[in-house]
């Protein structure tokens, strides 16, 4: 019995981690393939994206998928670093588009969750509801609207037209709202027996509360926006405002040995955010419940 | 016990609600008038405090999200920018009849329904088998999660690397005497990208779905076990039950996703891809690079209304069967 139970945990085991290494993989694969000189990459991925200029590297009959460079280089972080003042350009434009983004969303969404915890009727039901509409709507749906009140507000190929629509998703209002309901109400009416105002409930005992939430949220729609292709593509006219997704794009097709570099330039923002809040992201998440009110 | 006392707590907690109600109703008809307009002005204040909180967000979603929609409705109903005669639902009518329109449809719907419930399926499977007791349980679950940070571009850089014709992948399959493919050009795009899709979402649906698990009550479990219930037997009759407002969310949040795949599609094939790949995010970029707005604004009321029903279903099937494990 005892032993049938051990293999059984190792076939578990062994599934998850054929599972890991395929999730890992490409992750694995863009940070070491960073390292790589961008003549070893044009000639592992050539025959893919047929970048080499006819005659001068060598291509690999084959596509050669190498998680080892040949040779440690830092050649390509001192292009892109150094020598090409673009890519830092555009990291700091995604930077000033996804940084107010999060930090606004959240202000407004903490205070409207506050709103939709503390009073609750028909109305408040109603429009509630009409949130996870608006939550679940794909950004197709939404794109339209946006462009036409950004062309009436007159910030159409501004930065005002993606951030301010992106401050106002109803995505963390959502789940805060349903975060702050788990809040123990007696919390709440105690302080206001002891004659607190609304505001101060708000920031002393339902705000520290919702730590854990509050920095999941903030991760997602970090990951969310910092990931954007499309908005840019439509509300932003002027190449030299567009952020680093969408500039990274195009490297693919010109530069792919720089690809890398760029790419996990990029994932460093993430990459510390995550690590510094995993736990809060699964004890953030971990009472998300029923999609109602 | 089998789920029974469940149910009866929250019938115990529907009749507490309901002589809650009575209670207040009478307390409300025996208040004197200074008491009564004392009362309506804490209503009051109550009112002013909810729109004070609400107030900007609910705002910006007006302007930002409602009105502008209003407008979308507008513009689909009449002849064009230029000349508001009022048509009805000829542009509806019209766009049903365009055959890239149907295409656009019919592959965004194939891919949400067989993307989305793997989505849920394997992300719960995965999440019961983090359950056993195994070593580097933490470690599996940043290596899960790890695809979330990956930016978009470099995703796509993978993918053509493992799919495009002389990919690794082709070179994996010769190995077998397969013939080459340019496996996004082909019948199994679709296939691919829904691949993309897990790889991309299975991570988070995961961790949801392991907090839901560790969320139910232990003591149930126990005493499942003490009466011999099998494990099937207690994944379907205890922990499946709990876990349904989770499974509904977590549908809701791939679904969204899925929509959302068009970045990668976009980014690996372009404008026009393979027909297979033709999804309506497609449609809808394509058409606002014409600036039809016309056919645009009856696309975009269309999707709304689609995703409407969607919510709708799922709003009751939750009616249905979370009510009672709730709290």
């Amino acid at each position: 019995m005892k032993k049938k139970r051990i293999v059984g945990r190792f076939i578990v085991f062994i599934t998850c981690l054929i599972f890991a290494v395929a999730f890992l993989l490409p992750t694995v694969l863009t940070v070491t393939n960073s390292f790589m000189t961008e003549s070893e990459i044009e000639s592992n991925y050539g025959q893919v994206f047929g970048t080499v200029r006819a005659g001068k590297t060598y291509i690999a009959e084959k596509v050669n998928l190498k998680f080892i460079p040949d040779k440690v280089s830092f050649s390509q972080y001192i292009t892109v670093l150094l020598k090409s003042p673009d890519y830092l350009l555009k990291f700091w434009n995604s930077v000033i588009l996804v940084v107010p983004i999060t930090l606004l969303q959240l202000v407004i969404a903490s205070v409207a969750a506050y709103g939709f915890t503390r009073w609750r009727g028909k109305i408040r039901a109603a429009i509630f509801f009409f949130y996870v509409i608006l939550m679940l709507m794909p950004y197709q749906v939404t794109l339209v609207p946006n462009y036409i009140v950004s062309d009436f507000l007159g910030i159409l190929y501004t930065r005002s037209a993606i951030i301010l629509p992106g401050a106002f998703a109803p995505f963390s209002v959502f789940l805060l709202t349903k975060y702050m309901r788990r809040i123990p109400v007696s919390l709440i009416e105690a302080a206001k027996l002891d004659g607190a105002s609304e505001f101060y409930i708000f920031f002393r005992v339902c705000l520290p509360q919702c730590r854990a939430a509050l920095y999941s949220i903030a991760l997602l729609v970090f990951i969310d926006y910092w990931n954007m292709v499309e908005q840019p593509l439509v509300l932003l006219k002027d190449e030299t405002q567009q952020p680093l997704s969408v500039y990274l794009s195009s490297i693919n097709a010109g530069e792919v040995g720089l690809a890398f570099a760029v790419a996990t330039i990029y994932m460093v923002p993430t990459l510390l955010l995550f690590l510094h809040g995993e736990d809060y992201l699964v004890e953030g998440i971990a009472h998300q419940g029923s999609v109602k009110g | 016990m089998r789920g029974i006392s469940v149910f009866e707590k929250a019938r115990e907690r529907r009749l507490e609600n309901r002589r809650y109600k009575e209670r207040l109703k009478e307390v409300k008809h025996r208040m004197k008038a200074g008491e009564r307009f004392s009362y309506l002005m804490g209503r009051l204040r109550d009112f002013l405090m909810s729109i004070g909180f609400l107030g900007p967000s609910f705002l910006g979603v007006i302007v930002f999200f409602i009105a502008p929609f209003g407008v979308v409705v507008y513009y689909s109903l009449i002849k064009s920018s230029l000349d508001d005669e009022f048509v009805g639902l000829l542009n509806y009518q019209k766009l049903l009849e365009n055959n890239t329109f149907l295409t656009a449809c019919k592959n965004t719907a194939t891919f949400s329904a067989v993307a989305v419930p793997l989505a849920v399926i394997l992300a719960l499977v995965l999440a019961l088998l983090l359950e056993a007791r195994i070593p580097m349980k933490s470690q599996f679950r940043t290596f899960f999660l790890s695809p979330m940070m990956v930016p978009v571009a470099s995703v796509v850089l993978i993918w053509q690397v493992i799919f495009s014709e002389n990919g690794v992948l082709n070179d994996f399959t010769a190995m077998f005497g397969a013939d080459k493919i340019d496996w996004l050009k082909s019948d199994y795009a679709q296939l691919v990208v829904v691949v993309l899709f897990l790889w991309k979402n299975l991570g988070y649906n995961m961790i949801l779905f392991m907090s839901a698990l560790a969320n139910i009550p232990t003591e149930l479990l126990e005493v499942a076990d003490v009466e011999g219930a099998s494990p099937l037997y207690k994944f379907f009759a205890i922990k499946l039950r709990y876990l349904s407002p989770t499974v509904l969310f977590v549908t809701i949040l791939s679904l969204i996703n899925s929509f959302k795949v068009f970045r990668e599609v976009y980014l690996l094939a372009g404008n026009y891809p393979y027909e297979a790949l033709y999804t309506l995010q497609h449609f809808m970029n394509n058409t606002f690079r014409s600036l039809d707005y016309q056919k645009l604004s009856s696309a975009a009321v269309i999707l709304a209304g689609v995703m409407v029903v969607i919510i709708a279903i799922l709003f009751i099937v939750e009616d249905v069967f979370g009510k009672d494990v709730e709290g």
